[in-house]
């Protein structure tokens, strides 16, 4: 096995916004967007599930896009407004996606939840009454091993009718 | 404590979280705020270092070279472990030898560790764990069951279980068969991958966090690697990211390297696998290979028959015995046999050493029998439910008995099955199909009612025992912990909902608190199911000490009958008085009353003698059955499961929320299994699906459009289990089946149910469009 050697590069400033926080570090370059929130920032709530964007664990909320932090360099969201699991919650108390995943039992081991949350967020903005049919458009990125789903379904559209009478 | 903390006098109400309501996971509001703590996520100290190990890159060779100054020139490296830098033991083989801790001189799979380097970043080690210069003998690598089978290869030997004279009843039989079948491993796929956190301790001990299921194992090996006692080692795991089976025995090897490599540099270890790396480094479920010739009748019922099971179990034993075992113990499902020669080998290949998962050999020995089913079903013309019904154990003559000797006890099955017959519509929904496949040359419609029978049990007899400890706090509140792990399953909800029962205390007055070897020793893995039925009982036992030494107290301090002092609702009557839990649980302390209680329990009644393959393994059977229908396409393989109907029997469910997600999580797992979760190996032995890419998991537009499970109700086990309950993890995987016997029956349409056809498993879309050419070319011969 022969690869080069690998080299420390110069940081590069940035400044991202995280859950309405402004923050500014020196990162390497190819320090990943998940690192940057994990390592630097200590949200772990977003998790590495496999490192290639299929599994979805990581799925943030760039600019409002649903996307995977796995495969995102934190400097290419110099400039960007992130949102993550930790900041679903507000003064108020849990989002109603946060509610209907625990009350309706769409989590198991929990590991994909952040990820899924986060995506479902991102749906829900956009189409405020899902059919399931876009549910498990939106959500088909994002993969569980527990719980085969249906109460993932589920808690989605209780969230969306909770969003919608509130 | 000076002065007692003040208690709140509750009115009686609740107690809320009592056995049998669907209550929601003990850690849900932290899944959900990104608040629950995973191995990767504690906070490391300051000057953690990050362990990943070099990997070979050959099945089978003799390492002549391990050049590793360049790793040790990289930037950010710290340090380097190899085997001579093992002070203790070096072999981690949980049951028998056979898995060396790093390569020692033989490569036996591709993926096998050289050697571990820790540097100051995740990023710095695993780029410098790939710059060593490594040089083999290439030897030749046995890759396929075929291959380790035809030199009798094998790393345990072979295992029989025989009733009656099979060879005597298939002879005799009206009609024979014969026919082979395989099905393919399974990568767990837990998404959170193997991790592993230690720190070094004063008197060289070691405190480890891992993702494991077998906490007690891995203190133990790691004192064996460390080559200290194991008081000196400390695991703590309070949750897993998913688990299915994939982090009993294959979490020790990563805690053990990240110890070695924190007691080396005295600091801090983190190691962590990227996915590729987990996919390629830690076993699966096991391959399978079955053959068999089977002896039956015009009526579809089996005189005899003749199986035997093969296992790939990569290149050590792990836990390939149990788990070829346990095949084989499922070579039955729900059907009498009346005269059997099960045969179970456990063959090696240069392949990693494959390991539990959820089922544990059960699924490939029902899946070898089902397929059976389905082919007398073609032979003799008749609806394979039919063939079903008329195999099932049943009380009347003499036909409950199982071929290792075990008597069903409880018949399940069959009304179960009946319910589930009437409740989907399957016999119209069979006469529909039929009209449908007639007029629809392309696109072809199957249905498939299977049963699920699944003992319960460790066949390991020693494993079937459970520890836990109960503290009670001055102002009433509660810590609990047990021996067993949380993995997703919800275990530790099901247990603090039987003490909140006992206790008759809310659910929100109990803490669970992470499962510590230093708070319950000497446990045994969370696996098996037996989870709840364990723990459930062992916790049970803890908090009736406290609840009795509570009464003892109350009933001599008040001067009142024992039987007068009775818990409810968060409150407890002492003859006419009534003060709430905490008011009791100051008194007694005041009174010098212990508030903390060890609890245990062992499950009774079996025993299996291995020389006689006979016994009663399991202490009772779970059941269940799923109806599926899919549709296929003949000219693409592509195919769709549209509906799905389950009934399943958890007994008198502790929480019927866990368990219907405990059923539908593991259907689809098991429908991954049969469908589209495909390993492929390279020619040379690297495994080539290593991410989620190419090993394709159900994602949420493939499981089933109309998905309708039930649990089956007024069912409570008839054995003493902890509230009558059953365990639930595993059985249910094994409904997923019925989605591989629906399809097998659309491609059956396709010769008009006239010839059988040949299917392995996983039925992806191309060995499902193979099957159909293959039918319509027989058709015409």
């Amino acid at each position: 096995m022969s690869e080069t050697k690998p080299e420390f590069v110069e940081a590069v400033d940035i400044e991202i916004t995280v859950n309405g926080k402004s923050y500014q570090r020196s990162v390497e370059p190819r320090m990943l967007l998940v690192e940057f929130l994990r390592e630097e920032l200590r949200l772990t709530g977003t998790h590495i599930g496999c490192d290639t964007s299929y599994c979805g664990a990581c799925t943030i909320r760039l600019d409002g896009d649903a996307v995977k932090s796995c495969t995102l360099f934190a400097v290419q969201a110099d400039g960007a407004k992130v949102a993550t699991v930790e900041g679903l919650a507000t003064e108020a108390g849990l989002h109603p996606l946060q509610k209907a995943f625990s009350e309706h039992h769409g989590l198991q081991c929990g590991y994909c939840t952040p990820g899924m949350l986060m995506s479902a967020s991102a749906l829900l903005d956009e189409i405020p009454n899902p059919s399931d049919k876009d549910i498990k458009k939106r959500i088909a990125g994002n993969v569980c091993r527990c719980t085969g789903y249906q109460n993932i379904i589920k808690s989605v559209h209780a969230a969306a009718n909770e969003l919608r009478e509130a | 404590m000076r002065s007692l903390p003040s208690v709140s006098v509750r009115e009686a109400t609740g107690p809320t979280g009592s056995p049998g309501q669907p209550l929601k996971h003990e850690s849900a509001h932290k899944h959900v705020s990104g608040e629950a703590i995973y191995t990767d996520d504690h906070v490391a100290p300051p000057d953690v270092l990050h362990a990943y190990p070099g990997l070979s890159s050959v099945a089978h060779g003799k390492l002549v070279k391990l050049d590793l100054e360049s790793v040790r020139r990289a930037p950010g490296v710290i340090d380097i472990l190899t085997l001579a830098d093992v002070p203790g033991q070096t072999d981690i083989g949980p049951v028998y030898p056979g898995d060396p801790i790093m390569v020692n001189e033989r490569v036996e799979f591709w993926g096998q560790v050289l050697f571990v380097v820790a540097a100051t970043s995740y990023d710095s080690a695993r780029r410098a764990a790939r710059l060593a210069v490594v040089e083999y003998d290439t030897l030749p690598a046995d890759l396929t069951i075929e291959q380790g089978l035809a030199k009798q290869s094998l790393v345990r030997p072979s295992h029989i279980q025989r009733r009656g004279d099979a060879e005597c009843a298939i002879r005799e039989a009206p009609l024979t068969l014969e026919g082979e079948i395989r099905s393919g491993g399974q990568e767990h796929m837990y998404l959170e991958g193997q991790a592993s956190l230690c720190i070094p301790q004063e008197d060289g001990g070691m405190y480890v966090y891992t993702s494991s299921q077998h906490p007690t194992e891995g203190q133990k090996l790691v004192a064996q690697v460390l080559g200290i006692a194991m008081g000196l080692v400390t695991v703590e795991v309070r949750r897993m990211g998913g688990a299915f089976g994939g982090k009993e025995t294959h979490a020790n090897q990563w805690a053990c390297l990240a110890a070695l490599l924190a007691r080396k540099t005295g600091r801090a270890v983190k190691l962590r696998l990227a996915r590729a790396d987990d996919m390629t480094a830690t076993g699966k479920r096991h391959h399978f290979m079955s053959k068999y010739r089977v002896g039956f009748d015009r009526n579809g019922q089996i005189h005899g028959l003749d199986l035997s099971l093969s296992g790939g179990c990569g290149m050590s034993p792990d836990l390939s015995d149990a788990i070829v075992d346990r095949a084989m113990f499922h070579a039955d499902n729900a059907y009498f046999l009346p005269a059997a020669h099960i045969e179970g080998h456990r063959v090696k290949t240069h392949t990693v050493s494959n390991t539990a998962f959820r089922g544990f050999g059960g699924p490939q020995g029902m899946l070898a029998i089902e397929n059976i089913i389905e082919h007398i079903a073609t032979t003799t013309g008749l609806d394979a439910l039919e063939v079903r019904k008329r195999n099932f154990y049943r009380a009347e003559d003499g036909r409950d008995i199982t071929h290792y000797g075990q008597k069903i006890e409880q018949h399940l099955i069959a009304p179960l099955v009946e319910r589930l017959e009437r409740s989907s519509g399957y016999q119209q929904r069979r006469q529909s199909i039929q009209e449908f496949n007639v007029g629809s040359p392309v696109l072809k419609r199957g249905l498939s009612l299977t049963p699920v029978k699944f003992g319960i049990s460790f066949t390991v007899q020693h494993l079937n025992q459970a520890g836990a400890l109960i503290h009670v706090y001055t102002d009433g509140s509660i810590q609990l912990n047990h021996g067993g792990t949380e993995m997703g399953q919800g275990l530790y909800t099901k247990v603090a909902q039987v003490v909140a029962q006992e206790l008759q205390v809310d659910l929100e007055s109990i803490t669970c608190t992470a499962t510590r070897t230093d708070k319950v020793p000497n446990t045994s893995p969370t696996a098996a199911s037996a989870g709840s039925d364990l723990n459930g009982m062992a916790a049970r036992d803890a908090a009736n000490k406290i609840k009795t030494r509570l009464i003892e107290f109350a009933a001599g301090h008040f001067g009142v009958a024992a039987g007068r002092v009775r818990f409810h609702s968060n409150r407890v009557s002492v003859g006419e008085r009534e003060f709430s839990f905490a008011e009791l649980v100051q008194m007694a302390y005041v009174q010098r009353i212990p508030l903390s209680a060890t609890g245990y329990y062992s499950t009774p009644k079996i025993y299996y003698d291995r020389d006689k393959a006979s016994g009663r393994p399991f202490y009772y059977f779970a059941y269940g059955a799923a109806v599926s229908e899919v549709v296929i396409d003949t000219l693409t393989g592509e195919y769709k499961v549209l509906r799905v109907d389950i009934c399943h029997d958890v007994g008198r469910s502790l929480n019927p929320a866990v368990d219907i997600g405990q059923v539908e999580g593991g259907f689809v797992q098991g429908m991954g299994w049969l469908t589209t979760e495909e390993l492929v190996w390279g020619k040379d032995g690297r495994l080539e699906t290593t991410n989620a890419a190419s090993y394709k998991i159900p994602a949420v537009g493939d499981t089933p459009a109309d998905f309708r499970v039930e649990l089956l109700p007024d069912s409570p086990n008839v054995e003493a289990t902890v509230f009558h309950s059953k365990a639930v993890g595993e059985p249910p995987l094994m409904l997923g089946i019925s989605v591989w016997c629906a399809l097998r029956n659309a491609i059956a349409s396709v010769a008009s149910h006239r010839l059988s056809p040949v299917l392995d498993a996983p039925a992806t879309p191309e060995r499902v469009l193979n099957a159909c050419t293959d039918l319509r070319r027989r058709d015409c011969s």
